[in-house]
């Protein structure tokens, strides 16, 4: 099984996954709420800005979060400004890189479920007595679940094998940023050490199947309601 | 009570414009399809906003362009009857006709679920999804859940016009107890001639 020191990477990469999609889920669905419902200009700027993470090389990406949020960067200035941190060499650079690699993927399917809904069923919601926040609460949202729940799904998993943003924004710091994916590949450098790789492989399968299984879960039992 | 409506309606490059005088029970409006009767309707709920004129049922004004008064859909109390049923999908049966009724105020509930179910026949449906309903039910479900919420006046696009001979009777029978048990006042379109001379006190016809 799993040493100590593995089961802290496994810890290390759940609480930095975990961290992203709290992050992110927010604003995810506030930009897919915009994308799929608001028309305003600037929309495809916004719309290509949010695929970019997807296109770009992670290590692109990674760089460029170095720059914003690094000891120069207005980011990193602001951070050490203004609460006295800063994200590099941290595991919260790390969750901030995760999240943004997620973005993409979550904003699309929390968009596609979204646009799914009949926007008509809104404005009758609105005639039997529902203020727009109402009808958005009890119409909207519960019918969004489904996508919601992949989202955080896709979010969660693309999280946990993060890498190369990662390891170029905060580095490959061990119980800080090294995550599974780091590990692997730090361990990979390591001659004789093919059975911790093994078993850190073993444990990323098990936590994606996880995940999915988690998922499913939850469509389902978010989506009892729907069909019954 | 009773509707007075005088409007003007922007629809494509075209204006609807119709004039309603006061009456009570059922007023149709009639006309070819697509000649904005819909438009009207959505215009009286506050979907769509008129260029001019005014909308009031009873003593309550729900619009009046000069008087800069256009209240929201959700304090017009229109119970709207859509053509589509727009029942949420999500929502059962019971929870979909509570749905509007939760957020009625209390003076203009006249009806609770009980008597509602009793008066459309619904009563077995209640547990059920609205995605089983057949095209008759539903029309009952939609047409309860617009009583249930408390309505100043109902407003009916087509609404016999996806269900089969045997089931418009039917609904034929619970719009004509709307009218004549409940005395709402009723804005009905139809584009068909018998359904409207069978029902309406008075005939707007769109041209």
């Amino acid at each position: 099984m799993l040493s100590p020191a593995e089961w802290a990477i496994v810890g290390l990469s759940l609480k930095v996954a975990a961290a992203a999609i709290i992050l992110t889920l927010p604003i995810a669905f506030a930009l897919a709420w915009l994308l799929a419902r608001k028309r305003f200009y600037g929309r495809m700027l916004l719309d290509t800005l949010v695929h970019l993470p997807l296109v770009l090389p992670p290590v692109v990406t990674g760089w460029l979060l170095l720059l914003f949020f690094g000891a120069g960067g207005w980011g990193g200035r602001t951070l050490s400004a203004l609460f006295g941190t800063t994200l590099m060499f941290r595991w919260t650079g790390a969750a901030l890189a995760a999240g943004i690699m997620a973005l993409p993927l979550m904003v699309r399917a929390i968009r596609l479920s979204l646009e799914a809904i009949d926007t008509r069923l809104e404005t009758a919601a609105r005639t039997l007595g529902a203020s727009p926040v109402r009808a958005f609460a009890t119409i909207t949202l519960p019918l969004a679940l489904p996508g919601i729940g992949a989202a955080v799904v896709l979010g969660f998993a693309r999280s946990l094998g993060e890498f190369g943003a990662t390891i170029t924004f905060v580095s490959n710091v061990p119980d800080e940023t090294r995550t599974l994916p780091l590990a692997i590949y730090t361990a990979l450098q390591v001659p004789g050490a093919e059975a911790s790789v093994t078993r850190l492989a073993i444990a990323s399968v098990v936590l994606s199947l996880a995940a999915l299984l988690v998922s499913e879960w939850l469509v389902r039992k978010g989506g009892r309601s729907h069909v019954l | 009570m009773s509707f007075d409506i005088d409007l003007s309606v922007p629809r494509g490059r075209r204006t609807v414009s119709v004039r309603i005088a006061p009456a009570a029970g059922i007023t149709a409006l009639f006309g070819p399809s697509g000649i904005g009767k819909t438009t009207v309707l959505d215009a009286v709920a506050g979907l769509v906003r008129p260029t001019s004129g005014h909308v009031r049922i009873g003593d309550v004004t729900l619009f009046d362009a000069d008087a800069g008064i256009a209240l929201p859909p959700e304090k017009r109390g229109c119970g709207y009857v859509f053509q589509d049923g727009r029942l949420f999908p999500h929502k059962s049966v019971r929870d979909n006709l509570l749905y509007g009724w939760n957020l009625a105020p209390e003076d203009r509930r006249f009806m609770d679920l009980g008597e509602a179910t009793e008066f459309l026949g619904i009563g077995a449906l209640l547990d059920r999804s609205v995605r089983h309903l057949s095209g008759g039910e539903a029309q009952r479900v939609a047409i309860g859940r617009a009583l249930l919420s408390g309505p100043r006046a109902l407003l009916m696009d087509e609404p016999l016009s996806s269900l089969d001979a045997d089931r418009r009777d039917g609904i034929l029978r619970v719009i004509e107890r709307i009218r004549d048990d409940l005395a709402l006042p009723i804005l009905y379109v139809s584009h068909d001639r018998a359904e409207v001379d069978r029902l309406a006190s008075q005939v707007v016809e769109l041209s």
